[in-house]
Order: structure tokens, then C-alpha cells, then sequence
């Protein structure tokens, strides 16, 4: 049957109360100067002429009408492609407060439209799932009182640092030492890594701002900050200065960016922190990288070495993986004897219930300096939605279980364990950390942190924003557009780096002070933890309290 | 908080003077327990010969007691001496007490021509198993097994303890006694948790406590050693590091030190062997101590050290003068001690220093860390 033209209504037609985001407009206050319109990344508001009624009663004649006036005004679209995402760029720079974003409270039907075309929604962000998660409920309840003072957070001598690195036991390592055999490479440095972000999923500006800001860290505050390059190589002058040796490089199931890296080899003029390789993603588990064709600009693929406005797909595994004997510890020890052995080599795997056999194969692997694992929470530049909120295992749980095997090896000092995956998911980046080094990570890798904290990255779990898959960041954090990017400045990037990891550094000692610990990082100190949740503390083997 | 008390003599004296300093210091614990370890040995009844190991121990039941004395002649040890305390019993608050024993053996017939080592290992082995037996029924507690070492631990006030085993009247002296005035209150109170802590000849006591405690216990258990076990206090462990130091690592004492508590990275940069210290700070890292504590030891050549944890929050002197020297953790101890010393003289170990009283007992060493190492591997 013909359908009824005169509706022009269609199976795919929402009206605002179907967002997610609705635009509040005050025409009374709204000068038209257009700011609001250009900013907005996905053009969800433009500008319309509308007209408006304006009741005309003439009392004497007793007769009734209408008077209209044309008028422009700023109106919201409907459509999928420009539904509003809620960034709230509109409202930071009108001068007039005339407009600002939402959340609309009805249920959301744009859901079941994330289908156009038939490709899945895919998104940047991190799972979904709002509300204290479950390191934000861990409590520090070992206080020391009377029997042992507590520390003065602000006066007593602190070491933060921790080891990245394979250590050997003290009877090898003493042996080694008379004999002259190999001493596997070390790394101090702080606990809290910023996490893998890649030039490519990061804006040549916010790189250079991280980058800045972790020169300054180590060099004029003493922290010793590192930073891993995520998969997509490293700017070639980064390569050949001495700021590399704050630089963790990622390789990962593309290889983009190591052929600059090879050839950079004998110029650098000093190791890199460590090599980071990625066999998956707590983000997207089982799932290669992604950088969409809209920020693959000039400079990326010139970096990279592809052509230009292509879709960069990794494999989802390493195109020579075959058994992880073969192929793991191969790549380990190849990249290990690529730097000379003076580097440490690690592998970073999505958090699993298989996470614990890649532990004890490393253990068996004395190239191997460590295991990164990213939990469900992890963030991503660019993943199905699907992948982000469903798929993948949460940190905690598995960090616990693979110290607890280590330790009844008594290898825990061995092959340090980073955690990552939704640290500081509410603001809360030190607590959230200390409660998995106290589980028993060596320390953790925060990205999405430090992209809300330093650069104001406006992503969240009401799924606000979170485009940074199609290079539309409206902050200019992870787009290749110059015209978006240049809104970032590096220099207050690498200012609010230095802010965060002072402030860090200051939390985890009022952290450790009242557990009466100041002389080494409490890695595995897991006495000092309890949860108001029997299931969450039997399973973490830690205090119940209530 | 406890007290510690610690004299070491080329003449033998009573272990009631180490008490005495105990009772001197009164104010700073609150009599829940007292444990003493007296080397160098003298029975007033008994020409004891040093080679032989001297179980020391409770025996809570005569049933127990004689599971005691058959498993001992079923592993082939000859008994040799059999002291018996004249007693106070009243005086002791615990009442299952059926005997507190020290007992001389000679070593089995099978290890005339074995090495130290196995030696060694074959009374560590006993002592393990005889505390096993006595955890079943829990009826018998075993504090050491070792030559010309004798144990005791008890709950209650330490004078009172002293008058209840009649250790005033000279039947048991001894070159070196160490003690301890308060159970560990940290984690629950139990017999194997009063300190000095034995194994294998080496012996700590520790006042404070060990925040550290989980994550090093956790390390030692999985050396998987035989001995590393108990941890009923968190000051066990401090006894355990020593021994991994020395008898396992076999590094020479300084290095006790540079474990426990590591120069930092700045000030290794600065060390003559910084490389090799920094490597080792990796490597034992998991047995940084987390005071605040100070550690006195005692080894079997009867050499006695004092050593602070970083914060230096704790307190502990030594003095004397050359032949006898005392540590404790308030000069009044140390006055009830050597009051005939030059007070002047006396030293308070800042966080670098480990004090060393070697066996001739001559003069203090005071070493630091930032001195040069003397080993080897760190050349």
C-alpha cells in the first residue's frame, strides 16, 4: 500500500524528546552572532527562519487576526548525523548564555538508529556504565594509630617511585654480578604512567602539550612521569632528542610507525623508558586499533607510512601470532636485542580470564620486564560500541589474581604488573590507583584521565561527545583538522599535566602516611584494604567492613 | 610500645641484670609477656660442651612432654643435660604449663661427618617438626634448637617471669642475653609471636612495628624455605631477612642495612658502588622494612648489631665499654646495665648507621651506608 505523503513522517523520524541531547535556545538573549553554529561539531544546531504569529484584536471593530513576523533563529536537527552530542561547546562560547545542552530524560531513541547504513555504532570513550565503580568503593582501613605513628604526609621523606622492569632474584642477580652475566634493564619511575595514546588518536597539540608537561615533571619537579606512545609510531625529532627516554614506544598488531623508529635507531641519543607490545585493549578486547580515514591527515601518514585519508585497521592479532611461545617470545626478545638488551620489553594484554597462563608463560621468559593489563574501562579513541560496553573483563579482579599467583611463586617481585582500565573513571586518580597497587599492581597507566584533566576533554559516560573516532573533538585533543587542533594550546596542556601529576603525588601520600608507609611504594599491601561488599572482598581476598 | 634490652659480656653474668634493665624501663610496656635468648652458655650443675644444640621450649602437658622425649630418641639424639628451673610456679599467669624445658643433645650418630650446613639444616628441620607435633594439640611450643642458644618466652610481667624461673640465683648465666618486654599486641597474642625471633642461630628482637609486614611475609613464604614460617608477629620477619641475608645471599652484614632500608636513588648516585647497590635495592625490594623499627640481632659468633629503620621514629642506645656492652631502648636500661660506663660515650644510631659489637667486644663499629661496601660484586 502507497504510504500517506502528506505525513512526512518516516521510520527513521525523531523529534527532540528522542535525543539524547536536547538544545535549550533563549531567543531573548540570542544576539545571532553565530559562535554556537560554527562550533558546533556535528552541526546539530543551525541557524532557521521561523515564523511567528502574533494575534492582532481590534476591540472597536470587534474583528479578530493574525499578524506574523518572520524572525532567524537557532534550532536543533533530528536527524542521526546531527544529533547533538552533548559536548557543550555551544554554551562555552556564547557571550550571552542563550543555549546549552541537555540530557534529555525521555528514553533514548536514537539507539536503535546507531544501525545507518548498517554499520554498527562506533564511538571513542570508554564503557557506558555510570555510577562509583568498584575501586572508587575500596577504603584505606590499616590506619596506623598508637601502636605505630602515622606519618606527616607533608614532612616526612616519601620514595613513589616504582620498578619497571624484569628484576631478577637477589641469588641470580648476585651471581650475575660476579660472573658478569646480563642484568636485565630497570626503569624508576612514577606509578602513575600516562597510558597509551597515540600520535594519531591524540592531536599533534595535545601531543606536544603531554609531552612538554612530562619533560617538565621529571626534569624541574622530580617526578618522574613517563608516557606511552601508543601504536603509531613517534615524531622523528622526539625520536632523536633526549626526551625519549620518557617515552614508552608501542608496537602493536600494525606496526605503524616503526619503520621511522628503526631508521631512528642509531641516532637516538639516549633509550627509550621501555617498549610497550600491545596484544590487546581492555577497550575493545580481541580487537586491533582503529584510526578512522578523517584523521589520518598528511603528517599521520607520513608518520605511519600510508597514504593519506585511508582507514588504518590493525589485525586483531599479530599477523605472526601462532603459539604465544613462538610468537610472544620471539617479538620480546627481537625487540629486547633490538635496543641492545638495555631496554625493558613488555607486552600489554587485554584484562582476561586467560590472563594468568600469558603471566606464567612470561615468567618463563627472561626477556620479559613486566605485564601491562587493561581492563574493561579502558578508554579508546575509536571502537564498537558494542566492544566498549560488553566485551572484556574489569581490572581489579584480575590484577589480584595474577599477584596472588605470582607471589605463591615468589616471583612477585619479578615481573611487575600495570594495571589500567577506568582509573580515575570519577575524578578519583589516586585513590582508584593506590587501591590496585595495593592489590598488587607494580602501578598503572591512566589515558582517559589525563585527557579529561589536561586538556578538558569533554567525554563521559552519559555518552557525552565521545567522537574522537571521527576526528571532530571539539576541544582539538584528538583531531587531525589544524582548525579544530589549534584551539588546544601545548603549553596549557603541559601546564595542567605538571597541575595533575603534583596533585597525584600529593594524594597518595596522604595515602600511604596513615598506613605508616613512606619507604617503598605498599605494592600487594592488600591488609590495608577493605570493601563494604562480602562478594567483592572474598574474591579480592581483602577485609570485609561494614 | 615495647622495650628492648640487650648486654653482651666476655664474662659470663645473669640474665636477671638484663631484667633488672627491663624493670628500669617499666613505663614504656605493659607486661604482657617477656622473651629472652641467652648465648654463650654456663649451667652452674652442668659442664656444658657448645657444640652441643639445647632445645628450649614448654611443655604444656606430660603427655606432650614425653612426645617430646621419644621423638627426640627416635631421630637419634643422645640427651645429655636436662635442666630444671627451680620454680615459682605461682608466679606464672598461664596455667597449662607442665614443664619449661632446656635440653643438651648430642647430634645424632648419622651427622659426625657432616658439613654445617646439613648440621644446620637437621636442627632447623627438628625444631620444625617438634613445633608441628606441638601445634596439633597445641601442648607443646619450641622457641629454639641450636647450639649454646637457650630460649624463653612467657606471658606477664618480665621480673615477675625472672622470679617465677628463678633465674636470679646464678644456675643459668650467660655471655650475650637478649630481651623483650611485651607481646605483640599487633596480631594477637601467642607464644611463637613474643619476640627474640630464632632461626638458625640468628636472632632479632624489634621494637615498633612493621607496616611493611603483608607484602614481606608474603615474599618470604614464597622462598619456599623451610623455616620462613609463623609470622604470628609483624617482627618475625626482621629475624627472616637477616637469615636470607646471611645464610642464603650470604652477603656480609653491612648489607643487612642497605636491604632493609636502601639509601635513596639521589644519594646512591653519590655512592662509590651506587651501581651494585641500586641493583640489589631491585632486587630485595619487597624486603624494604616500613618502620618504624629499631632491630637488634644477635648472630652464633655472638656478634650483636643495632639497626634503625629510615624514620629513626623509634628509639635505641648502646654503651659500655671495651668487654661488655649494652643496647636498649632508653638510657635508664643501659644505666641498669653498664652504670659504670662513660655515658658520654654512648651512641644513638642515626638512619645510616648499622652498630656492630664484634665478638671480642673491644670497640663499637659503627658503619653507614654511605660507606664503601666490602664486597666483590660490588667492585
Amino acid at each position: 500500500m502507497v504510504s500517506t505523503r502528506s505525513i512526512s513522517v518516516t521510520p527513521g523520524s525523531l523529534t527532540y524528546s528522542d535525543l539524547p541531547w536536547i538544545i535549550e535556545h533563549r531567543e531573548d538573549r540570542c544576539t545571532l552572532c553565530g559562535q554556537c553554529t560554527s562550533v558546533c561539531p556535528k552541526e546539530a544546531i543551525h541557524l532557521s527562519h521561523m515564523r511567528q504569529r502574533v494575534p492582532k484584536l481590534d476591540v472597536f471593530s470587534k474583528k479578530r487576526g493574525s499578524n506574523y513576523r518572520n524572525f532567524t533563529g537557532i534550532r536543533q536537527r533530528t536527524t542521526m548525523a546531527n544529533s547533538c552530542i552533548g559536548c557543550g561547546m555551544c554554551s562555552m562560547v556564547c557571550p550571552n548564555d542563550a543555549i546549552i545542552a541537555v540530557p534529555g530524560t525521555n528514553e533514548n531513541r536514537t539507539l536503535f538508529f546507531e544501525n545507518q547504513k548498517g554499520e554498527p555504532n562506533k564511538r571513542g570513550g570508554r564503557r557506558n556504565v555510570q555510577g562509583t565503580t568498584l575501586l572508587d568503593r575500596i577504603m584505606f582501613n590499616r590506619i596506623s594509630m598508637l601502636t605505630d605513628p602515622a606519618l606527616d604526609a607533608g614532612r616526612h621523606e616519601f620514595s613513589l617511585t616504582t620498578t619497571l622492569g624484569r628484576v631478577l632474584s637477589p641469588e641470580v642477580f648476585l651471581d650475575r654480578k660476579i660472573n658478569g652475566g646480563w642484568i636485565p634493564p630497570t626503569r624508576e619511575i612514577f606509578p602513575f604512567v600516562i597510558g597509551s595514546m597515540s600520535f594519531g588518536a591524540l592531536s599533534p597539540n595535545m601531543w606536544l602539550g603531554l609531552l612538554q608537561g612530562v619533560a617538565y615533571c621529571n626534569e624541574v619537579l622530580g617526578i618522574p612521569v613517563v608516557m606511552c606512545t601508543g601504536e603509531g609510531g613517534c615524531p622523528p625529532w622526539v625520536l632523536r632528542s633526549p626526551y625519549l627516554k620518557y617515552i614508552i614506544l608501542q608496537i602493536a598488531s600494525g606496526y605503524f610507525g616503526w619503520d621511522e623508529i628503526i631508521r631512528a635507531i642509531p641516532e637516538m641519543q639516549c633509550d627509550p623508558a621501555a617498549i610497550e607490545i600491545k596484544y590487546g585493549q581492555g577497550a575493545k578486547p580481541g580487537d586491533g586499533g582503529l584510526l578512522m580515514w578523517y584523521k589520518v591527515s598528511k603528517l599521520i601518514a607520513r608518520l605511519r607510512g600510508v597514504p593519506e585519508g585511508v582507514d588504518l585497521p590493525s589485525p586483531p592479532v599479530h599477523q605472526t601470532l601462532y603459539s604465544i611461545e613462538e610468537s610472544v617470545m620471539k617479538m620480546i626478545q627481537t625487540l629486547s636485542t633490538a635496543f641492545n638488551h638495555k631496554v625493558p620489553v613488555y607486552p600489554k594484554i587485554s584484562a582476561s580470564t586467560s590472563a594468568k597462563s600469558v603471566l606464567n608463560n612470561l615468567v618463563r621468559n627472561p626477556y620479559a620486564a613486566g605485564l601491562m593489563i587493561d581492563g574493561i574501562d579502558g578508554g579508546t579513541g575509536a571502537a564498537y560500541n558494542v566492544s566498549l560496553d560488553a566485551t572484556g573483563h574489569p581490572v581489579a579482579s584480575c590484577i589480584r589474581e595474577c599477584y596472588l599467583d605470582l607471589a605463591a611463586q615468589g616471583m612477585q617481585n619479578e615481573i611487575p604488573i600495570f594495571a589500567a582500565g577506568g582509573i580515575g573513571k570519577n575524578g578519583n586518580v589516586a585513590q582508584n590507583g593506590m587501591a590496585l597497587i595495593m592489590l598488587g599492581a607494580s602501578g598503572v597507566h591512566i589515558g582517559k584521565y589525563i585527557m579529561q584533566a589536561t586538556a578538558g576533554c569533554l567525554g563521559n559516560e552519559k555518552n557525552r561527545c565521545n567522537v574522537c573516532n571521527v576526528g571532530i573533538c571539539p576541544k582539538g585533543i584528538t583531531s587531525q583538522n589544524p582548525k579544530l587542533y589549534r584551539r588546544l594550546d601545548p603549553d596549557l596542556v603541559a601546564e595542567r599535566v605538571a597541575d595533575t601529576f603534583m596533585s597525584i603525588k600529593t594524594e597518595v601520600k596522604k595515602i600511604m602516611a596513615p598506613l605508616g608507609r613512606s619507604q617503598s611504594l605498599p605494592i600487594g599491601m592488600a591488609d590495608a584494604l577493605g570493601i563494604a561488599d562480602k562478594d567483592a572482598a572474598e574474591r579480592l581476598e581483602i577485609k570485609y567492613v561494614c | 610500645m615495647c622495650r628492648l634490652a640487650l648486654k653482651t659480656s666476655n664474662e659470663t653474668f645473669s640474665p636477671y641484670e638484663v631484667l633488672t634493665a627491663m624493670e628500669a624501663m617499666k613505663e614504656g610496656y605493659d607486661g604482657s609477656g617477656l622473651g629472652l635468648l641467652l648465648r654463650g652458655i654456663e649451667f652452674e650443675d652442668f659442664k656444658y660442651n657448645p657444640r652441643f644444640p639445647i632445645l628450649s621450649g614448654i611443655a604444656h602437658t606430660e603427655k606432650a612432654w614425653q612426645h617430646l622425649s621419644s621423638y627426640m630418641e627416635d631421630r637419634g639424639y643422645e640427651l645429655k643435660y636436662d635442666h630444671r628451673y627451680h620454680m615459682g610456679p605461682n608466679l606464672i599467669e598461664a596455667e597449662d604449663r607442665f614443664r619449661y624445658f632446656l635440653r643438651a643433645y648430642r647430634m645424632p650418630e648419622r651427622f659426625r661427618d657432616k658439613g654445617t650446613e646439613e648440621r644446620e639444616e637437621e636442627m632447623m628441620k627438628t625444631r620444625l617438626a617438634l613445633r608441628k607435633i606441638g601445634e596439633e594439640n597445641n601442648d607443646l611450643t619450641i622457641f629454639s634448637f641450636w647450639p649454646d642458644v637457650v630460649m624463653i618466652k612467657e606471658v606477664g610481667w618480665p621480673m615477675q617471669i625472672g622470679d617465677a624461673l628463678c633465674l636470679h640465683d646464678g644456675q643459668i648465666k650467660s655471655r650475650v642475653c637478649m630481651a623483650q618486654g611485651r607481646q605483640n599486641t599487633n596480631y594477637g597474642i601467642n607464644l611463637y609471636a613474643c619476640h627474640p625471633f630464632f632461626i638458625q642461630g640468628i636472632a632479632t628482637m624489634t621494637n615498633g612495628e612493621n607496616t611493611a609486614f603483608v607484602p614481606i611475609k608474603e615474599w618470604l613464604l614464597g622462598k619456599k624455605f623451610p623455616g620462613y614460617i609463623g609470622y604470628h608477629s609483624d617482627s618475625e620477619v626482621f629475624a627472616h631477612i637477616l637469615h636470607y641475608t646471611l645464610k642464603q645471599l650470604k652477603l656480609p652484614l653491612e648489607a643487612y642495612k642497605h636491604i632493609i632500608t636502601p639509601l635513596s636513588t639521589t644519594e646512591l648516585e653519590k655512592h662509590p658502588q651506587g651501581d651494585f647497590l641500586k641493583g640489589l635495592r631491585d632486587v630485595c625490594r619487597r624486603l624494604i622494612i616500613d618502620g618504624p623499627n629499631a632491630v637488634i640481632g644477635t648472630l652464633p659468633d655472638e656478634t650483636c648489631l643495632l639497626v634503625m629503620d629510615q624514620k629513626k621514629l623509634r628509639p635505641a642506645i648502646v654503651g659500655g665499654h671495651e668487654g661488655t656492652w649494652a643496647i636498649a631502648s632508653e638510657i635508664c636500661g643501659v644505666d641498669a646495665m653498664i652504670p659504670d660506663r662513660d655515658p658520654t660515650l654512648d651512641f644513638q644510631p642515626m638512619r645510616e648507621h648499622t652498630v656492630i659489637v664484634p665478638p671480642d667486644r673491644k670497640e663499637l663499629t659503627i658503619w653507614s651506608q654511605h660507606d664503601p661496601f666490602p664486597l666483590p660484586q660490588a667492585a
